[in-house]
């Protein structure tokens, strides 16, 4: 289906700015959009990925999904994302891996997918402000990233910035009968 | 003693639901509920607040339908600000937005969230039966709803600004026309647009025509209906009066300026659920409950004014000889209707060159109270706020499309429940009709955040005097 050859690299931060540190995504894509000065990147920032998010990923070479982490480790983790089938709790909203399988399956795309995991603290209220644990690891997460995008070393920090622990994102199948 | 069989969470619905049926000792269903964990607290937020940021912060609440949140807040305060009547533009940007939200959503729920149930039959395997087994079975089909969903969005982008925080609706009026480039840009994918949403109203008819006795058995109760219509009956999503009916088509009010809804309609507060039970006040709690949405507004209106969704409409009614439809898999066939709907105004808008008026912005006597009210993709959303001399929020009064249908949800369900189980054990087939039936309203449980690592679930079976039996969470 991709009709034209994808190129570059699309950023997406995603969360709501008006909770707090689920803010943590959205923030990060605006601060790089405002430095500016980016050579083939794409950043865009949404309240969450959704289906549509697809066919841009299908655009690009490389997809960075920006998101903020309740439980990882803190500043911040990096790791490759593959494509999965996995059915998601919702799908008016929907995971990194499955938007990525969508953009492959559905559009024939190639591109390969990364997730940055910033680790937020507070999201039971509404707010719009960061923790300010959240502060110091959106920092953390913008100097990150401002290298990133200008080394493309994403191989090598995906080894460096590894969460190491269990499988992301697997929020399929996810009820119990009793 | 009763028995108490708790199913969490209901997959393919927005945030959080957890569903209870309550056995008597006979083992057969004494009642069902819903249970949504909303999250409270928006209306305390938003006081204190300015006015004129309402329409951009209320977005905020739901990441789903921020487009409905933005347009019935701006509604609210084009009254604060003494606004009656918008300029041609700014109605005309509104309603494009507005239509443009219908259109995504819908195509969203339909290819995304439901045809993988009509396509492959509730009691398909879940490994099967999602959107991407239709994507590896049906590609055609998820390729559509991908790009009916983007055209969509296309729209709110060039009527709002921007995907968070749409900033095109402000009090009075809108901060942006629609430029040449902008126009011509969505009229190039109309005619696809039109086509794929003819696809899908087919689709869905057929299934429901089809399977008409399925749709009969399944979560079929008569209920009133709740919608706004044109001062000469037509639906219109962004616009109008509230009309109710009851289950044969009776009228129970009509032409009611929303302004006054507090006059028509309660909210009744139950201890089992944060969200409230919303009814129309001259007929009272118990039996006063009405549908909203897709389903309620075909039912409600007199006709569609737009020629190829009036003809489905026809259609539609035509299979219960033209009184109002009471099955809750009919929801389907109305919600695609309505797509229908808002493409063809779409296109129709399109073509007007008020769009590209600069007339944006009225002004006109300030008010210190006032009511917006739209037809969200889920149903009838209102909003409702008091401003202060100093122009701050003192009081604000939501109640969202998914609480109007409060009621009819924990009917589907008890309806389900008591026709698809048997004994004690949940079986993947009651499952999987529990989670159509709740499926079918389109609920919005969004109200949550959704950061990575979240998503705690907690299945719990509890005795008749509420003490917890058994209790298990997932991640």
């Amino acid at each position: 289906m991709a009709t034209t050859a994808p190129s570059g690299v699309l950023v997406i931060g995603y969360g709501n700015p008006g909770r707090l540190d689920d803010g943590l995504g959205p923030l990060l894509a605006a601060a790089l959009e405002e430095a500016g000065g980016w050579t083939d990147v794409t950043i865009d920032a949404d309240y969450q990925l959704t289906v549509e998010d697809a066919a841009a990923i299908a655009a690009h070479d490389v997809v960075i999904f920006m998101d903020a982490d309740t439980s990882g480790p803190a500043p911040f983790w990096f790791e490759e994302v593959e494509p999965c089938a996995s059915m998601s709790f919702s799908t008016h909203s929907i995971s990194p891996q499955a938007v990525l399988e969508m953009a492959h399956s559905l559009l024939g795309a190639q591109t390969r997918g990364f997730l940055l995991g910033v680790r937020g603290y507070e999201f039971n209220e509404f707010g719009e402000r960061l923790s300010p644990n959240a502060v110091r690891n959106y920092r953390e997460a913008f100097r990150f990233m401002e290298e990133l995008l200008r080394d493309r070393r994403f191989d090598e920090y995906a080894k460096r910035y590894a969460k190491h622990s269990q499988p992301l994102g697997d929020d399929g199948a996810l009820r119990r009968q009793t | 003693m009763s028995t108490k069989i708790t199913i969490e969470p209901v997959t393919r619905v927005e945030g959080h639901g957890k569903v209870t049926i309550h056995l008597d000792d006979n083992n057969q269903v004494e009642r069902a509920r819903l249970h949504i964990v909303e999250f409270r607290g928006f209306e305390r937020f938003i006081q204190g607040r300015p006015f004129w940021e309402v329409p951009v912060t209320i977005q905020r609440l739901c990441g789903i339908c921020p487009v409905s949140h933005h347009l019935a807040a701006a509604k609210a305060m084009d009254r604060i600000v003494g606004v009656d009547v918008l300029t041609p533009v700014a109605e005309k940007m509104r309603r494009l937005m507005h239509y443009g939200q219908i259109f995504q959503s819908h195509s969203l729920h339909f290819f995304h969230l439901c045809s993988p149930d009509l396509l492959f039959g509730f009691d398909a395997d879940v490994a099967i039966r999602n959107v991407i087994g239709v994507a590896q079975k049906h590609p055609e089909l998820a390729v559509q709803g991908v790009m009916m969903r983007k055209y969509g969005q296309e729209i709110i982008k060039a009527t709002a600004g921007k995907k968070i925080h749409g900033t095109g609706a402000i009090p009075g009026g809108i901060n942006k026309n629609l430029s040449i480039e902008e126009r011509d840009a969505l009229l190039k994918d109309i005619d696809q647009q039109i086509e794929w949403a003819q696809g899908a109203v087919k689709l869905a008819q057929d299934y429901t025509v089809s399977h008409l006795d399925e749709a009969l058995a399944f979560a079929n109760f008569p209920s009133h209906h709740l919608s706004l219509v044109r001062e000469d009956g037509a639906m219109d999503l962004y616009h109008g009066n509230l009309r109710a009916i009851d289950a044969a088509g009776e009228t129970v009010f009509d032409q009611v300026d929303y302004a006054n809804y507090t006059n028509y309609i309660a909210e009744e507060v139950r201890d089992y659920s944060y969200m409230k039970f919303p009814y129309i006040k001259s007929i009272g709690p118990e039996d006063g409950w009405y549908r909203v949405g897709p389903l309620a507004r075909v039912n409600a209106c007199n006709f569609i004014d737009t020629p190829l969704a009036e003809a489905s409409r026809q259609a539609f009614m035509a299979v219960t000889e033209g009184k109002p439809n009471n099955l809750s898999l009919a929801y389907h066939w109305a919600r695609m209707i309505e797509v229908l709907h808002a493409v063809e105004k779409i296109q129709l808008l399109l073509h007007d060159p008020d769009l590209q008026g600069t007339d944006l912005l009225l002004k006109g006597d300030r008010r210190e109270e006032a009511v917006g009210l739209i037809e969200a993709p889920r149903g009838t959303l209102f909003h409702h706020y008091k401003v202060n001399e100093g122009g701050q929020v003192t009081m604000c009064n939501l109640i969202v499309s998914t609480t109007n249908n409060n009621e009819p949800m924990n009917r589907a369900v008890e309806s389900v429940a008591k026709t698809y189980l048997s004994g004690q054990t949940i079986t993947e087939g009651l499952l999987n009709h529990v989670e159509v039936a709740i499926r079918a309203y389109d609920p919005c449980l969004s109200c949550a955040t959704h950061a990575l690592g979240r998503m705690p679930l907690e299945v719990q079976v509890l005795d008749r005097e509420g003490s917890v039996l058994d209790r298990r969470a997932t991640r």
